[in-house]
This record gives C-alpha cells, sequence and structure tokens, in this order.
C-alpha cells in the first residue's frame, strides 16, 4: 500500500478556512520559515480513502477475538463514545473557570468516589496520563512521603513476574530495583523478602493477580513483611479485572494502586492509546497527591490544589477527561453488580485453560483468575515450533494472538486473557484453533515458520529494520511522489539531506 | 552468515563469555561465538569513546540484538584505545566472524598480570558445558 | 443481570463452562483470594443505568458546563479552540483502529503501524528534526521526557527553564526532576520575552534548556539566539512549539535546536476539558536511541513486501526494564492520527493560510482592543496579553454574564500579572467576534 506522502500531488487541497479580509500579518523576517513541511496535499476523498483503506489492514476487538494478555481487550461501548463526544464535554476548555464546568468537575468528582470504593482506599487522583505514569507517580507519593519523616530509604522490590515498566519506572524515581523470585506455585517467595526486607526498604510494587494468571495466596504475610519494616505497598493495577467487588487492593494491605481505565474500564485503546492511569491512595498519602484533585462544596465542585506537600503537577490539566467520561458511562453501567464482571472474566480464562491444557504445557497448575499462561516449551524441544509460531499462526485462523514471550519467568509463554466479554463459541473456536495448531506442530512444523500465510503482509524482517533505521519517509529519493518505495533516507543520515 | 561454533586456543577467556588476545602490553576485546548465538542477529553495538577506561569484570559496552541487550564484560582492565567502527556501522560482523573481523576494542593494560585470572580454552569450554 | 450486554454468556453456556473447568459454582474459582481479603458485600455505588439513562444523566452533566458553543470564548493558555474537521472524527471512530492495541504483532497491525510511520514523518517535516517517537501524553510531559533525554546525553545534573515555557510544563519537568538527579533553574523575561545573555548566563553546565516558540504570552521569541546561546554553553536546546505555528515560523531543526517538542492538541484533537490530547517529540538522529517510547520503522517482509514495525524497542521498558530510556507503554497513539488526519486535511497552503488567519486576527484584536498591552514591543501569533486595569478574574466574571468569556488570566501562574487577561483568537473567531470582546471589555474593564 503506498504512503500517504506517495499520493500526493502539489497544489492539490483538502482544508477549508474562513475568509476575514484583513491585512497580510506582519511579523519578523528574521523568524519566517523558509521551506515549507512537506505535509500531504491530496483532496477529501482521498483522504478518506487512505485512512479506510489503512483501517483495512489492521484487526480491533472489533474485528475478532484479541487474548492479549495483561492488555484486557473487552468490548468497548459504543455508547461511551456518543456520551464523550457530548459538546459540553468535547467543546469545553480546560481553563474554562469553575463556575462553567461545573457538570465536568461534578463527573471527575463522581469517578473519584466510585475509584476510591473499588480500591478500598481513601483518595483517588485522576491525574496521571496512563499506567505506567500512574507507576511514577505512585512511587513519588512514597518518596515525598519518606523524606516528610525524614527517612531515607532506597529499595523497591519488584517480583520477576512483573510488567518491565515498574523497574522503570522505578529509576525514573531515583529508586534502586531489588528482584525478587517466584516460588513453585506461583506466588512471591516468602522467604526471599523476609531474608531481604529492612529499615532500606521503600516498598513493593505488585501485580496481583499477577502475569502469571495468579491470585497471590500469601498476600497477606507479604503485607505483614513490608508494614512491619515500615515500608508500603503498591498495587500494579494492570490485572485489575480480576478482581473487582471481590477483593479490594486497600483490603488486601495496599497504600496505593493505579488502575488502568483503557483496560478495566473500558476506554478503547485506540492503537497504543490514549490510556488514564487514576491512583487511589490510603489517607496517610494523601498530603502528597499530586495537584489538582476536583473537591466537592455542597452543590458545587472546585478544583483542589491547596497541598502545600503535593509531589507538584504530573500532567497538564485534571487528566484525560474523555477517558474519565467513557470510564464513568461504563461504571455506571455496571454499578454495584461490576463483579459480574470480574467473575465472567475469570470464568472465560478457566474455561479457555481448561480446553487448553491437554495440548500446551501448563508450568503453574492450578486454577486460574483473569488469564493464564501456557508454554510452548515442549512443542519447541520435540518439533521446533516456538510460541512465535503458535502466535502467528492464530493470524491464519482469524485470531489475534495473546501476549507471547511474557513474564519471563516462563519459557516460550503464551499469556491469555480472554476478557469477559468474548461468547462460549469464541472461546471454543480460539481452543479449537489452539488444538489445530498443536496438531500441526507434529504433523507439518515447517508449514507453521511459514504463518502468517493470509495476512496482508509475511513475517517481516525487524533485523532489518533495527539495523538500517528507516523512520521517516525518504523524500528525496521520489522526487515524481509515484510508486512503490525504494530506499528511504535512514535516521542516521547527516543532518540537512 | 552466521559464523561456526569455535573457540580458538590462542585467546583467553572471561565466564561471561568475552574473550581478549593478548599482545605486548595491549589486548584486543570482543564476546565469544556462544555469546554472538545466544543473542542471535546482532543490531547494534554501544561502543565505549576512545580513551575511556575498561575495567575488569565491569561493562564496557553493549551489544543488542532486536529484543535483548546484553552488557559486554571486560576480561581486562586499561585505557581504550581503539573502537572497532566496521562492527559499529555493521553490527552483524560480530556474528560472522567473532574472533576476526567482529572484535570489539583495543584496550592498553593497565596491569597485565590480570591475565593470569582469565581461563584458558579448556577451562573455558568447561564453564560452557556447565549451562 | 445488571450490564448483561457486554457479557456474551448464557445461564446455559456457565453451567457447561463450570462443568468443563470442574467447580460447581462460579465462586469456586476465587479460592485462591484467601478469606482475609475478600470484600464479602456488594460494592456502594450506585445503581445501574440502562444505555438510555446514561446518555440522558451524562447529557445532564454536560449541560451544565459551558463549552464554546455556548459562549464567546477568547480562552488559550496551552489548548486551542481550533476548528476540527469531520474526517478526524470519521477515521476515529474506524473500530479496527479505535479498539486495536499497541501493534506488536504488525502482520496484522499495518493500518496502526503505518499510520504511526505517516505521523512520525510529518511531525519530522513540521519541526524540521531527523526522527519522532510515535506520541507522548502531552506537552508537558514531552518536556520531562526532554529532560530525561538531556540528562543521560550530555551526564549534566541542571536543566534551564524559560520562564515563558508553559506554567504546567515547566511544574511537571519540576515534579520529575529530583528523580532524575536534575536541578530546575528558571530564567525570567524581559519585557515578555527571553533575553539571549541572559540565557546563556544561566546555560552555563546545563543539560538542557527549554524555550517555547511562541511563547506562554503568545510572543515570538528570538528563538534563533536561544537556541544558539543553549548550543554555545554545551546544552541541548529544546524547543516547545506550537504546530500550527509552523507554516509561518522557522522549524526548530532548522536554528539548531536538538529535541522539538509540544502539545498537539490543536492540530487535530478536541479540547475535551484537558484530553485526551497527544504530545510530540522529535529530535536530531543521534539522541535516537535515547528517545522514549515507541518508534516504527520500515523494513521488508519475507516475499520483499515494504511494511512497518515497532523498531529500536531494546531502548524501551519491557527489555531494558529499569535502564530503558522511559517507563512509557501506552501512549496517545489514536490522538497522534487525528493529528496526522488533520494535518493531511491542511496540507502546506492550509497550514499557512491557517497560520495568517491567527496573526491577521491577533494584529486586529491588537488595534480593536482598546486596553494596553502588556508586552507592546513583541509581535505575537495568535494570543495577546493586555492590562485591563483590575483583577482579571473580575473582568472574566463580568464579561461572563454578557456571554462572553475573554480569556486567561495570567496572574494565576504570573506575580504582578493580576490585572493581565491573555486572549486568544483561532480562525474559529471573526473580526466580528473581536469588536463584542472590545464592546464588552469597554463595559466590564
Amino acid at each position: 500500500m503506498k504512503l500517504i506522502f506517495e499520493k500526493s500531488r502539489p497544489g492539490r487541497t483538502a482544508f477549508s478556512l474562513p475568509r476575514h479580509d484583513l491585512p497580510a500579518p506582519q511579523m519578523p523576517e528574521s523568524l519566517r520559515r523558509e521551506r515549507p513541511p512537506r505535509l500531504p496535499e491530496l483532496a477529501e476523498p482521498e483522504i478518506v480513502r487512505h485512512f479506510t483503506e489503512l483501517s483495512t489492514r489492521n484487526y480491533g476487538v472489533d474485528t475478532g477475538f484479541y487474548p492479549l494478555g495483561s492488555c484486557t481487550m473487552k468490548h468497548n461501548p459504543r455508547v461511551n463514545e456518543r456520551v464523550a463526544a457530548l459538546q459540553g464535554f468535547r467543546d469545553l476548555h480546560p481553563n474554562q473557570v469553575e463556575e462553567g464546568a461545573q457538570g465536568a468537575l461534578e463527573l471527575m468528582w463522581r469517578l473519584q468516589e466510585i475509584l476510591a470504593e473499588i480500591a478500598g482506599l481513601d483518595a483517588v487522583s485522576l491525574q496521571p496520563a496512563a499506567g505506567s505514569q500512574g507507576e511514577l507517580t505512585g512511587l513519588m507519593l512514597m518518596r515525598a512521603y519518606f523524606e516528610d519523616r525524614g527517612e531515607t530509604r532506597r529499595k523497591v522490590f519488584i517480583p520477576d513476574t512483573a510488567h518491565g515498566t515498574n523497574p522503570a519506572s522505578v529509576t525514573m524515581a531515583g529508586y534502586e530495583v531489588v528482584g525478587v523470585s517466584t516460588d513453585p506455585r506461583g506466588n512471591v517467595d516468602l522467604d526471599e523478602l523476609r531474608a531481604k526486607v529492612d529499615e532500606e526498604t521503600v516498598g513493593l510494587m505488585l501485580t496481583n493477580p499477577s502475569t502469571l494468571g495468579l491470585f497471590d495466596e500469601g498476600i497477606e504475610e507479604i503485607q505483614r513483611i513490608f508494614h512491619d519494616a515500615g515500608a508500603l505497598l503498591y498495587y500494579d493495577g494492570a490485572n485489575l479485572n480480576a478482581v473487582c467487588g471481590i477483593s479490594r487492593p486497600g483490603d488486601m494491605g495496599f497504600d496505593v494502586v493505579h488502575f488502568n481505565l483503557h483496560k478495566t474500564f473500558s476506554q478503547p485503546h485506540g492503537g497504543g492509546g490514549p490510556g488514564g492511569g487514576p491512583i487511589a491512595v490510603r489517607s496517610n498519602l494523601e498530603p502528597y497527591l499530586p495537584v489538582p484533585t476536583v473537591a466537592r462544596d455542597g452543590d458545587r465542585f472546585r478544583w483542589h490544589d491547596a497541598r502545600p506537600k503535593s509531589i507538584g503537577r504530573v500532567r497538564a490539566f485534571g487528566g484525560p477527561f474523555g477517558v474519565f467520561v467513557r470510564s464513568y458511562a461504563y461504571l455506571r453501567a455496571y454499578g454495584p453488580q461490576l463483579r459480574e464482571m470480574s467473575e465472567t472474566a475469570v470464568l472465560n480464562a478457566n474455561y479457555l485453560l481448561a480446553r487448553l491444557r491437554d495440548d500446551y504445557e501448563l508450568p503453574y497448575d492450578r486454577l486460574c483468575m483473569h488469564e493464564f499462561v501456557v508454554s510452548a516449551r515442549a512443542l519447541k524441544r520435540e518439533h521446533g515450533v516456538t510460541a512465535l509460531d503458535v502466535a502467528k499462526r492464530l493470524i491464519d485462523h482469524g485470531f489475534h494472538p495473546p501476549t507471547v514471550y511474557f513474564p519471563l519467568v516462563v519459557p516460550e509463554a503464551l499469556m491469555i486473557e480472554p476478557t469477559e466479554t468474548e461468547a462460549k463459541e469464541t472461546l471454543d473456536a480460539f481452543a479449537d484453533a489452539m488444538a489445530d495448531i498443536a496438531r500441526e506442530a507434529v504433523d507439518d512444523p515447517e508449514a507453521l515458520k511459514h504463518a502468517p500465510t493470509n495476512a496482508v503482509v509475511g513475517r517481516l524482517d525487524e533485523v532489518k529494520a533495527a539495523r538500517r533505521v528507516v523512520v521517516r519517509y525518504g523524500f528525496e529519493e521520489h522526487p515524481d511522489l509515484g510508486g512503490e518505495a525504494s530506499e528511504p533516507v535512514t535516521a542516521d543520515a547527516p543532518k540537512g539531506v | 552468515m552466521a559464523a561456526e561454533e569455535s573457540y580458538p586456543a590462542d585467546l583467553r577467556y572471561h565466564r561471561e563469555h568475552d574473550w581478549a588476545r593478548i599482545e605486548g602490553d595491549e589486548a584486543t576485546l570482543g564476546i565469544t561465538w556462544f555469546a554472538a548465538d545466544a543473542l542471535g542477529d546482532i543490531v547494534h553495538f554501544e561502543a565505549p569513546d576512545e580513551g575511556s577506561t575498561a575495567t575488569k569484570d565491569a561493562s564496557y559496552g553493549e551489544v543488542e540484538s532486536v529484543k535483548a541487550v546484553s552488557d559486554v564484560i571486560a576480561p581486562l582492565s586499561g585505557e581504550i584505545v581503539a573502537v572497532n567502527q566496521a562492527v559499529v556501522s555493521a553490527p552483524e560482523t560480530i556474528n560472522e566472524d567473532p574472533y576476526g573481523d567482529g572484535w570489539l576494542v583495543r584496550i592498553r593494560l593497565a596491569d597485565p598480570s590480570e591475565a593470569d585470572a582469565l581461563l584458558d580454552v579448556v577451562a573455558y569450554r568447561k564453564v560452557l558445558d556447565e549451562q | 443481570m445488571s450490564a448483561a450486554r457486554y457479557l456474551s454468556l448464557t445461564a446455559a453456556d456457565r453451567e457447561e463452562m463450570l462443568a468443563a473447568i470442574g467447580v460447581e459454582q462460579v465462586t469456586g474459582l476465587f479460592e485462591q483470594v484467601p478469606r482475609g481479603v475478600r470484600l464479602g458485600r456488594e460494592l456502594d455505588l450506585e445503581p445501574a443505568l440502562s444505555e438510555q439513562e446514561i446518555v440522558d444523566h451524562l447529557s445532564a452533566l454536560a449541560g451544565r458546563n459551558v463549552g464554546t458553543e455556548r459562549e464567546l470564548s477568547f480562552l488559550g493558555g496551552g489548548i486551542y479552540d481550533h476548528y476540527v474537521p469531520a474526517i478526524v472524527d470519521m477515521v476515529l471512530s474506524r473500530g479496527e483502529l479505535l479498539t486495536a492495541y499497541t501493534p506488536y504483532q504488525p502482520e496484522v497491525s499495518q493500518g496502526v503501524l503505518q499510520a504511526i510511520f505517516e505521523y512520525q514523518t510529518v511531525i519530522c517535516e513540521l519541526t524540521g528534526m531527523d526522527v519522532s517517537n510515535a506520541s507522548g501524553y502531552d506537552g508537558t510531559t514531552v518536556a520531562a521526557d526532554a529532560a530525561f533525554i538531556a540528562r543521560h546525553a550530555t551526564g549534566r545534573t541542571k536543566v534551564v527553564l524559560a520562564e515563558t515555557l508553559n506554567p504546567q510544563a515547566r511544574q511537571v519537568v519540576k515534579t520529575y526532576a529530583p528523580g532524575f538527579g536534575l536541578e530546575v533553574v528558571e530564567v525570567p523575561h524581559d519585557g515578555g520575552v527571553i533575553d539571549p545573555d541572559r540565557l546563556a548566563a544561566a546555560s552555563v553546565g546545563a543539560a538542557a534548556v527549554f524555550f517555547q516558540q511562541p511563547n506562554f504570552f503568545g510572543c515570538l521569541e528570538p528563538a534563533p539566539e536561544l537556541a544558539s546561546a543553549a548550543a554555545e554553553a554545551g546544552a541541548l536546546p529544546v524547543a516547545h512549539v506550537d504546530p500550527l505555528s509552523l507554516g509561518l515560523l522557522e522549524a526548530p531543526g532548522n536554528y539548531g535546536a536538538a529535541i522539538a517538542i509540544g502539545e498537539g492538541q490543536g492540530a487535530g484533537n478536541h479540547m475535551s476539558f484537558g484530553g485526551p490530547h497527544y504530545g510530540f517529540l522529535a529530535a536530531r538522529a543521534d539522541l535516537i536511541r535515547r528517545m522514549p517510547g515507541r518508534i516504527v520503522g520500515e523494513t521488508t517482509d519475507v516475499q520483499g513486501r515494504r511494511g512497518y514495525v515497532l523498531t529500536l524497542q531494546t531502548r524501551e521498558q519491557h527489555i531494558r526494564r529499569e535502564k530503558a530510556t522511559s517507563n512509557i507503554t501506552t501512549n496517545q497513539t489514536l490522538l497522534a492520527l487525528g493529528g496526522l488526519v488533520y494535518l493531511s486535511w491542511l496540507g502546506p497552503q492550509g497550514l499557512r493560510e491557517l497560520g495568517e488567519t491567527c496573526m491577521g486576527l491577533v494584529q486586529y484584536a491588537r488595534h480593536r482592543l482598546g486596553h494596553p498591552l502588556a508586552f507592546p514591543d513583541q509581535a505575537t501569533f495568535k494570543e495577546i496579553a493586555i492590562r485591563v486595569g483590575r483583577p482579571a478574574r473580575d473582568v472574566i466574571a463580568a464579561a461572563r454574564e454578557r456571554g462572553v468569556n475573554p480569556g486567561y488570566a495570567l496572574g494565576r501562574d504570573y506575580e504582578g500579572m493580576d490585572d493581565v487577561l491573555l486572549v486568544c483568537v483561532t480562525e474559529k473567531r471573526s473580526p466580528g467576534d473581536i469588536d463584542r470582546l472590545a464592546e464588552v471589555l469597554e463595559d466590564v474593564a
């Protein structure tokens, strides 16, 4: 498919602007742009076709089953899009005075209250833009808390099953990572914690259920170990979809939690974002929350930024408001029955696990929560077929592949999260496809190496992409703006070419 | 084309899969076939600056595949007097010729006696057998 | 069942599935959750609503906001009321794009991957830089990202922020700075813009020097001289730019910026009370391995067909973990896609004409509004700061009673500017609208 730049023709336009018949503006010549940017030049019909064609070369939850582990690819209700587009929300300037934004502030206040109840914690900041920023914000709160108490601590514990965002966030917060192992049942190794946690310990970052899809059975002891050392517990909410209304992070002993509004509460993932990463905290951390939050005085709602001990601001304005509208609408659809969402997610995952266990190795043989991890290790050992081969063949069966090669503690991992919104027929069809692939691995392993065969492209050469870095279109090589690309400029090329 | 597995007898080895070719008061350093093979197709060598110092048992650079990063450990200490620019621009050379054109840096030895602690090929092969 | 509309299992399905698992009831699946941490009651939330009730309830909330459809607004200050063409909303509602996630599996994600590649190209063209990432959260967090790049690229431990840089961007950098091991120094303005000599003095030993063009007051900074001052001190010059100014104003890459960042909202996103929007970050080629977040690269498939993949992933958290260039994973792809569609709609000619329209309107406002300018010597792009002779917040309240929101009170961020109003005009305002503003301001200020 051509790039939009290859469809461009000089002088073709799509825009229209109002004409005001004003004199040409004066500006300092020293600041004037010399050469215009080479933006695409197309009329509206071709723009619409270009992006429509792009969409046909993409797979979303609307297309089909998307069991990408730890990403919670559930159905995105369309009423959420309708209400987010209401003019009173969509066309509201964030610098509007409070009197002119009472409905928006009330929505944010209500969302704060709902999230506090789901977390079992006391106060909420909606500001963080995504889960990883929520993590970093939580760590900054811990840092502010200990500094306020005159304590210098620096070690943050992270299990070997954690998402990579956890250790990266720890570094960005200026702390050090201490790794913790997983025990044979898939829980955090308690003996190791007891041996390592000390007065230098800031806390633990835990995803519960873990990326193995297992609820940590030792959670009560974990929280005692850390709290006895004066340390704090951070709950990574990536897997909250398993436990809403069943077990609350606050009741598990966590002091800070982030939510992923794009995972648990149905903000569409948008091809990679936007997300929303609100955090909830216990009251001892509330003084340090980012500003502003939203407060209520009787019938009136206002920005609350009078927090002298606040860590400051982590993002512009009050947060990604459009995401709040969607998640609030979603939460109001469930109300107190939110538990049914998590129960069904866990039921679907366990059913799929039961259907797959004969064909794939199960490294931790327990009931799972909302997701589970199987291993293609035996297929690799006996037939040379890897987790990646299995993933690519699933594309030929019409499914999006699961997360592969994660968590790192499981070799040849396939991490599968069906979510609550899938029908039993879909789960059965996926299980049948997985069984077919396991058979094919025995009968014709070579064929799997060529998968996918019915996608718009075959396997792509990632080594070439990394060695010969081409990250923008090479206009210079296409003076006629014509046919298919040859060799665009590389990122390593000298400036000014 | 990746090289066949080999471990030349004239090199000294570090158990983190690095080699040294000692020539007078200088040494050429690189990574072993085993390390290159474990990474797969190497796409980048993050080289140190010439004139900086390599410290025995510490990292002096990184080699990367598409999905992994690996520290390169110095088997010996010394000032880095040359970086193999051919490898910087064509990192696949490490896979193709890990002991020849795929060398990484040359150092001026700080303490030639450090070499006594390195492994010979027999000892290094024993390390590999334990992997 | 309340929200059964979002669940697809029948009662019979549930029975069959539980039997296949080998448990009698759904509660049996939760035995692994220790009893001591189970909730044991229903969540204390308001009752569930039907779809129609949700629309009614949220419409009522939306109705208690006064958006730009209900008052004549001159609000700016970082977020701008530019027109969003219909094709942007059309493209962003395509389910295959809207409901996909990060393109980890390129064979089924060529649509998003190619779109990001095109977005990266457009951002590089606008800014004159070599490489762009796939987006950051917003125009403030990309400033923190740039500080992190500079910290590691230079090994230095100080960043310099022009006081005319967006106050929220400065606040975000200050929030992140302690964790990065960075000290933050701010340089005051002289008459609405930064003096290059003063900046040069502050830049000694700095990792990065941040300035904004046009700046938060709307004024045009001597950006090339600011970039030179920073570069001569060995600091990375970081330019925070309005993408819609770049049809008229020189691109940061052409006056020596090492990193160009900015808020993308005005280019293709609705204001939406502050988000979600996209922040853009583009840099010189030599900084590519220090860039945060996703980057898409071109390659070929097994048959030699052109295709796109996430590339240089060893920078990122899922591989490099605690040594990563950032913790970002989810970004703002959909909003960046909105930016790509918008900038394709605008094209080079539209970008220039839009800039001329905004500048023409602000020039009209300059002459039409009767109040003195706070910075009379400076040219501005689409905003002007005027002194209204009494607290700006009182003027705003009084003007709003007449259906006009006259702007942003700069005293919220700057000492000694309580009587200064920042008035913004985009192409959505007309000379007649500015006449109306002038009348109202004459009455109330």
